[in-house]
């Protein structure tokens, strides 16, 4: 699902450039539940970035659905998103003047959906993450919880291959990081590929493979006993 | 390509951000609210100037003479000029193709009676085109024409007001009056909105006038109407030269003013005119630059707003919305406002207009301001493309942002 070979990432700092991915190789099959570990500069935000296509790789090879990713504009990009992944986010990115089923569907519009329909579509997916009652509630009107429970929800929709969460858990306490990772899991299991970012161990031991990251490499990459 | 998702998309994102878009909306309207007050305050000037010289046609020029206070050719100053017949034939016949209306003038006073009711009245000896001069308007039967005047009828044409002094509501077309003396058939009644005064006269035949007091062939004035092509410099020109040959013709000294003068509208329609145009030139000073500062403060807040809105479009973007639609989304928002705005802008402006109407005019000079639509609609165009622009290029930028980058910006 996605396939990663010898890949660089530089960013530009004054004269100098940080060098923050020295040359990842990393496969990642359909199904998986992968988390990226790693103290904050490992490089590990920069890797979800790429992967989401919210980035662009210096050098190396990406491929995204056996698609290699190369001379992407803002465009095409914007359409693979749509269509490939699925975005969670450590601060939620939810849409503050629209309500929890809005911000859900937002993603079909962009797909091409009708309102009727992707309305629809939303609350069996709110329904999923056990808000169907919160659907016309604003944002500031949820928790933390709720409020990530609705981003993965909208990160669900459009049936992307690939979740990919930036320390979901990272704004949520410890009860709330239980049943947010409970999800995850749940999604997992029906099939679909997840990726998660983070720099909590306990995060971490809930998925099925963790990829440590040091410094821009990969310093060990195991099957967890899950 | 209408959008019915994208409609929504915006009257959500203008409905959940009321003071923002309040705020925008504000600037707009402000600013053609005073836009269209201030062109209608300049038409409104302008109307008022356009009437004061309304009476009388406005390509009139008129000819008088008074007594000479200058010595000249030997002839001494006092000598009192007369106007005779030959002197307006031969002004009417060398210029026909510079002379649209031209009648001589003598002046009188009689007294006019019908039975039992009698007056003074103001009586001018005039040839037919003395009406288009003088903007008369005939409300019953007619003005003199050229048999009247050709076979020297003892025919009069008589104010609104003389018919109402001496018939009160009887009718007065057809019957018989005496005037001094004389008896005139009553061959029409006109009305005049020069006001009262001048609905208190009389006009008979120049050649009746002449038959009958003295037999002789002069004239008070000759009032004519110059051609309306000419160039308001040609015509200023052409009554210049004909004062300088008039004078010539009747020896009068050139720079004697107290002797021959002719009164050109012409130079009077310049002065106003070039008023008006220094005011126009004012107006349109103050009102682009009203229209600027409501377009710099559209600017502003679309800057502020897209700056507000930039994590907003992060989020769109990651969730798959292409820059385009980011782009379109913001500038079809902003050139919404700035319609809408600029439409109530106007119709409070035009509302005010209406209000004021003509209660400015004597003290003012303000008569009907009111604002041609198309130049309204020209600064709603101008507001809506600077709206587009104002709109576009922050958009653009925030568009072009990276996802991520805008993703982290608070």
């Amino acid at each position: 699902m996605i396939k990663i070979e010898k890949l660089h990432k530089s960013y530009p700092i004054g004269k100098d450039s940080l060098h923050v991915l020295k040359g990842i190789d990393l496969h990642i099959k359909e199904g998986e539940f992968v988390s990226i570990m790693g103290s904050s500069g490992s490089g590990k935000s920069t890797l979800l970035n790429i992967v989401g296509l919210l980035d662009i790789h210096d050098e190396g090879n990406y491929f995204l659905n056996g698609q290699l990713i190369k001379n992407m504009n803002e465009k095409k990009a914007a359409i693979l998103r749509n269509k490939f992944l699925g975005f969670v986010f450590q601060s939620f990115n939810l849409i503050s003047y629209k309500t929890a089923l809005e911000n859900v569907a937002l993603p079909l519009y962009y797909k091409g959906i009708k309102r009727k329909e992707r309305l629809k579509i939303a609350l069996d997916y709110l329904e999923k993450v056990g808000l169907k009652e919160w659907a016309n509630h604003l944002p500031n009107e949820l928790s933390g919880g709720q409020k990530q429970r609705v981003a993965i929800a909208r990160a669900l929709v459009t049936k992307p291959k690939v979740v990919l969460a930036d320390e979901p858990t990272g704004a949520l306490d410890s009860g709330t990081t239980n049943s947010v990772m409970d999800l995850l899991k749940v999604i997992n299991e029906e099939g679909m590929t997840v990726f998660v970012i983070t720099h909590e161990q306990e995060v971490a031991n809930q998925t099925k493979r963790i990829v440590h990251l040091k410094d821009g490499v990969i310093i060990n990459d195991f099957l967890t006993k899950k | 390509m209408f959008d019915l998702d994208r409609w929504r998309e915006i009257f959500q994102s203008i409905r959940k951000n009321k003071l923002r878009s309040v705020m925008s909306g504000f600037t707009v309207a402000f600013a053609i609210l005073l836009f269209t007050l201030l062109f209608g305050v300049a038409n409104g000037l302008s109307n008022f100037f356009k009437a004061a010289f309304a009476d009388n046609a406005q390509n009139m020029m008129f000819v008088r003479v008074w007594k000479t206070t200058k010595p000249y050719k030997g002839l001494q100053t006092g000598r009192r000029i007369q106007l005779k017949n030959k002197d307006f034939n031969y002004i009417t016949e060398k210029y026909d193709d510079k002379i649209e209306y031209e009648s001589a003038r003598i002046n009188k006073n009689f007294s006019i009676k019908y039975k039992n009711n009698a007056n003074n009245y103001s009586v001018k000896a005039v040839h037919p085109d003395y009406q288009f001069l003088e903007k008369t308007t005939i409300d019953q039967g007619r003005y003199l024409n050229k048999l009247d005047l050709n076979q020297k009828k003892k025919v009069i044409v008589i104010g609104r007001l003389i018919k109402k002094d001496l018939f009160g509501e009887k009718p007065a077309l057809g019957k018989r009056v005496n005037v001094s003396g004389s008896s005139f058939l009553i061959v029409g009644i006109f009305s005049d909105e020069g006001g009262d005064n001048e609905e208190r006269i009389a006009y008979i035949p120049v050649s009746t006038a002449q038959m009958m007091y003295g037999n002789n062939d002069y004239i008070n004035q000759i009032n004519l109407g110059y051609n309306r092509n000419l160039s308001t410099d040609a015509a200023v020109a052409f009554g210049k030269k004909l004062e300088r040959e008039m004078r010539q013709k009747l020896n009068i000294h050139p720079e004697d003013q107290s002797a021959l003068s002719i009164r050109n509208m012409a130079e009077a329609n310049k002065f106003v005119s070039i008023i008006m145009f220094a005011l126009y030139l004012i107006i349109a000073f103050i009102g682009s630059g009203t229209l600027i500062a409501g377009i710099i403060g559209i600017s502003n807040i679309m800057i502020f707003v897209i700056k507000e809105r930039t994590k907003e479009f992060g989020i769109r973007k990651a969730l798959g919305a292409k820059p385009s639609s980011v782009v379109a989304m913001v500038v079809q928002e902003s050139i919404l406002i700035t319609t809408i705005a600029g439409y109530i802008g106007l119709s409070i402006g035009t509302y005010i207009l209406s209000l004021i109407g003509n209660s400015l005019e004597k003290k003012y000079f303000i008569k009907d301001p009111s604002v041609q639509p198309e130049i309204v609609i020209l600064a709603t165009i101008m507001l809506i493309v600077s709206g587009l622009i104002a709109g576009y290029i922050p958009a653009k930028r925030a568009a072009s942002i990276k996802p991520i980058v805008a993703l982290r910006a608070d």
